[in-house]
């Protein structure tokens, strides 16, 4: 495979010599002069110098030729832009960009460009399920499916704790897929009880959170 | 009519003055303060008192997008000092926003040339200087 990368920075660089490692044809651009220098020290001709969202530079990296687009520069505007490029001008047809901050994750969708990695919000996420006290818990968001999977505790005090799963008031459009109890999982039947302190999977459209909340952890959000 | 302008430098402050001096609503959004001051520039009044709005913030913050009025813009230029920055903003502008004209300054002909073809109304500062040197020197 043969793959570009847009900068040269920790995560360029380490990408590269990872799928180099792995066999891969890599080519790794990079437009501050001394930093191409050092990593030229050891990836030597697989890393040339200049600025990735000029075309000539994409040109001469072999762009038309890319299986994959990988944008990881420290820039969101540049990172969106290398790949809309990549994409629409030269047709390469898998991309992959970074998201410095993850607010600026929403340009990346409004232009269609995905995946978008954003490591805050992968670190958010993960602390997220360390600390389930949190209330509400993505396990699995789908956008374009316009599906996702969630993790809830049952608090003492929620409407859902001690009804049958035929009794609790769930959203239309959303579905208890699991019961975690302890330490052991089971795909409850209509006439399974829900207790508290049982964290509860759901699979939901997008925008149910605020009422799956109310059933399951009303006082959510806020750690004990 | 509302003209969104976003980068107060020398061509975005200049066009603010003049679109403010026709009788428009201008609102400018900037990341420095200081760039206030090219909108005071030889003015008689004051930017806010003469009628205009100044936003400090970043162009790609939709927070501060939505201070400076977007939502509500005729007109949206993009003109900060970085190509990426305005091409982004742009799409935004037309997209997100549904903003009717959006102009964008782009200074790299081969990116400005690509971006028009898209259907994005872009101003090439480079591309005009290189065709006036070309007349001047009758190449």
């Amino acid at each position: 495979m043969y793959v570009v990368i847009a900068g040269g920075g920790k995560v360029g660089w380490n990408l590269a010599r990872e799928l180099i490692g792995k066999g891969h044809e890599i080519t790794l651009l990079e437009n501050s002069r001394r930093r191409y220098l050092t990593i030229e020290e050891e990836l030597e001709h697989a890393v040339q110098y200049g600025d990735a969202s000029e075309l000539w530079v994409l040109e001469r990296a072999g762009i038309q030729r890319a299986d994959l687009v990988i944008a990881v520069t420290g820039d969101d505007e540049d990172n969106l832009l290398i790949c809309q490029i990549a994409r629409e001008k030269y047709l390469c047809e898998r991309i992959i960009a970074r998201v410095n901050n993850p607010r600026n994750l929403q340009w990346f969708e409004l232009l269609g460009i995905q995946p978008a990695v954003s490591a805050t919000d992968l670190i958010l996420r993960l602390i997220e399920h360390e600390v389930p006290s949190y209330g509400l818990v993505h396990l699995l968001d789908l956008p374009a499916e316009q599906l996702e999977i969630i993790e809830v505790e049952v608090a003492e005090s929620a409407p859902a704790a001690g009804k049958a799963v035929e009794q609790v008031a769930l959203p239309e459009g959303s579905l208890i897929i699991s019961v975690l109890r302890g330490g052991k999982g089971f795909v409850p039947n209509a006439e399974t009880v829900i207790e508290a302190g049982d964290e509860v999977l759901l699979v939901l459209d997008p925008g149910l959170e605020e009422a799956i909340t109310e059933q399951f952890a009303p006082n959510g959000r806020s750690p004990e | 009519m509302l003209v969104v302008i976003v980068g107060a430098g020398r061509v975005g402050s200049t066009v603010a003055r003049a679109a403010l001096a026709a009788g428009h609503e201008v609102s400018v959004l900037d990341e420095d303060p200081l760039s206030h001051e090219r909108l005071d520039e030889g003015q008689a009044t004051s930017w806010e008192d003469a009628g205009g709005r100044f936003t400090v913030g970043h162009a790609i913050e939709v927070g501060a997008l939505e201070e400076a009025g977007i939502q509500d813009a005729d007109v949206f230029i993009a003109s900060t000092d970085g190509d990426n920055t305005n091409l982004v903003i742009a799409q935004i502008a037309q997209r997100r926003f549904d903003v009717e004209r959006v102009v964008v300054r782009v200074m790299d002909p081969a990116r400005a040339g690509w971006y028009a073809e898209q259907g994005l109304h872009t101003i090439c500062p480079t591309q005009a200087a290189i065709a006036e040197f070309k007349q001047v020197l009758d190449l």
